[in-house]
């Protein structure tokens, strides 16, 4: 009962903690100065850099994807079947939801890691007395960079996750490649693809708090460091997956 | 006069560890000051809350007689412009090369342009006695003295009015000591600042100091100048000043009667 009780106290202080940690960086966010070279190397780091990541695992889910529904389901009129569900499964929930889980493991990490050192090295309280808003020149950057990269990266994940499945039917199933991509283009719609690239924006800025987040409060040298990394990792996908959650029962309800 | 930095009984504990129980302690506009006391007695602890990076449980600090405690922020821009600090590791920002890091309050905060920031830089490393050619490293290539040097150049290239100095010479050779102990006193006398150095290394405090500060159980338990130090009988400033293992101070974590380790921070 003790430990319980223990348990939810700390959790409401992480809560609280988050929370006011989120509303300082929206706050710094919307607050000029706005640093605009420091989003434009992290738009590199964050978005650039994590594109051939991205790619491959969609690549690889489309392809699998579409052998378990050609195998899974009825092969009568598999055809039409294959290239429609691999179209819905990759735009609305694989192409956003494991690309953020695979970013988050990049970028996450990377950035609780960066921040860790620069807080256990003092160099956040020397942004400090330097005049420097910590929040608006390292956490604001970096949500912002997250947050326009992450959809662009999404948009990535689904090109290239149906042409996954389209390799996989066309060379394996001997579909027709004319027929195959016909059927995508006219079983899919733009809220397919909406829906996707709005999941993939809040998946960014989950990436990059999280990353933030763990980093900042950090304490206590390399170990100190080591864990805010896993933290970060860990927290960021379980948030990614509820998220995922609870945004596909929200824009799919109707 | 008001003081131009004024602690007065200031608390500051984490959990239940009481670091600072009622710090009493004044700097006079361009004294410099030091600070002594034993690893974990709180010396950075007193520093960070006169920076405003901690927030003390209760007491007072006054800047130029403005009271700094709870301040946000934004209310103390003005204080935190005309103060530089030396961080105890030297806290350089090692995404930045030398001369972005030295000019980093200009640039950030005054937007100035490249050959402006890079001329104010090689005026700063002149002050700290390195050179142009440095201008451009990473400091992760920096060795430990030179470390320190570009991080007191960028704690006095916005010619602050106050600067902290947290242990500058510890972990440094006795040569690089007394380099890094001229380089304070000189850079001070040339801006005329007010200065508050925090160190446990006695050739500091003869180098520099116009006032020390015992620092003990998280009170300042001696105050007094440079000769008043020399000639005082108190039992713990002369146990601290001259390392003896034993006496009234009790050393953290060492048991009584055990062989005196000397303690690495
Ligand atoms: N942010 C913090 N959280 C918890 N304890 C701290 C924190 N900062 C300092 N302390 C504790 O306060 C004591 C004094 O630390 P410090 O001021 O760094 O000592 P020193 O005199 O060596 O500079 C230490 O025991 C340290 O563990
Ligand atoms: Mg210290």
């Amino acid at each position: 009962m003790a430990t319980i009780g223990a348990f939810f106290l700390a959790f409401s202080a992480q809560a609280g903690r988050l929370s006011v940690f989120v509303g300082q960086t929206l706050a710094s966010i919307l607050r000029p100065p706005i640093y605009f070279h420091i989003i434009g190397q992290q738009i590199i780091r964050i978005g650039y850099f994590s594109l051939p990541v991205v790619a491959l695992t969609s690549f690889f889910t489309g392809g699998a994807l579409a052998i378990q529904i050609y195998y899974g389901g009825n092969q009568f009129n598999s055809e039409a079947i294959v290239s429609s569900i691999v179209a819905l499964g990759i735009t609305r929930e694989l192409g956003p939801v494991l690309g953020g889980l695979m970013v988050a493991g990049r970028v996450s990490a990377a950035i609780a890691a960066e921040i860790g050192t620069m807080r256990v090295t003092e160099q956040i309280d020397a942004l400090t007395t330097l005049s420097t808003d910590p929040h608006k020149y390292l956490v604001a950057p970096r949500v912002i960079a997250a947050t326009l990269c992450m959809p662009v990266l999404a948009l990535v994940a689904d090109i290239i996750g149906i042409f996954g499945g389209f390799v996989v039917g066309t060379q394996s199933f001997g579909f027709n490649a004319a027929i195959y991509v016909q059927r995508t283009i006219n079983f899919l719609t733009i809220d397919d693809v909406t829906s996707g690239l709005i999941k993939a924006a809040v998946f960014g800025f989950i990436i990059a708090i999280m990353g933030c987040y763990n980093g900042y409060y950090s304490k206590g040298g390399a170990q100190g460091v080591g864990r805010a990394t896993t933290n970060a990792v860990v927290s960021a996908s379980i948030l990614i997956l509820a998220a995922n959650y609870l945004m596909t029962s929200l824009l799919f309800s109707s | 006069m008001t003081a131009k930095i004024a602690l007065s009984d200031v608390h500051k504990s984490f959990g239940t560890k009481d670091v600072l129980c009622g710090v009493n302690l004044e700097v006079e506009k361009g004294q410099s000051v030091v600070v002594i006391g034993g690893s974990g007695s709180g010396k950075s602890v007193m520093l960070k809350s006169i920076l405003g990076l901690l927030t003390p449980d209760s007491g007072s600090i006054k800047i130029d007689g403005r009271e700094t405690v709870r301040l946000a922020r934004g209310g103390r821009a003005d204080i935190d412009h005309q103060i530089g600090m030396l961080f105890q590791n030297g806290a350089l920002f090692d995404s930045l090369p030398v001369w972005k890091n030295v000019a980093f309050c200009a640039i950030q905060n005054d937007g100035m342009g490249e050959a402006d920031a890079r001329d104010l830089a090689v005026d700063a490393l002149k002050q700290v006695e390195l050179g142009a050619e440095l201008l451009d490293l990473s400091p992760a290539s920096l060795s430990g003295g030179m470390h320190k040097r570009v991080g007191l150049a960028r704690a006095i290239a916005s010619k602050p009015e106050i600067i902290f100095f947290d242990e500058p010479t510890t972990g440094l050779d006795p040569i690089m000591t007394d380099v890094i102990n001229h380089l304070i006193r000189d850079c001070v006398q040339e801006l005329g600042a007010t200065t508050m150095t925090i160190t446990h290394d006695m050739t500091s405090v003869r180098a520099i100091a116009d006032k020390t500060a015992l620092l003990y159980k998280g009170e300042i338990i001696w105050q007094g100048t440079t000769d008043a130090l020399e000639a005082s009988d108190d039992p713990f400033l002369n146990q601290f000043i001259n390392g003896l293992p034993h006496g009234p101070i009790e050393v953290e974590g060492q048991q009584l009667d055990a062989a005196p380790n000397a303690e690495a921070d």
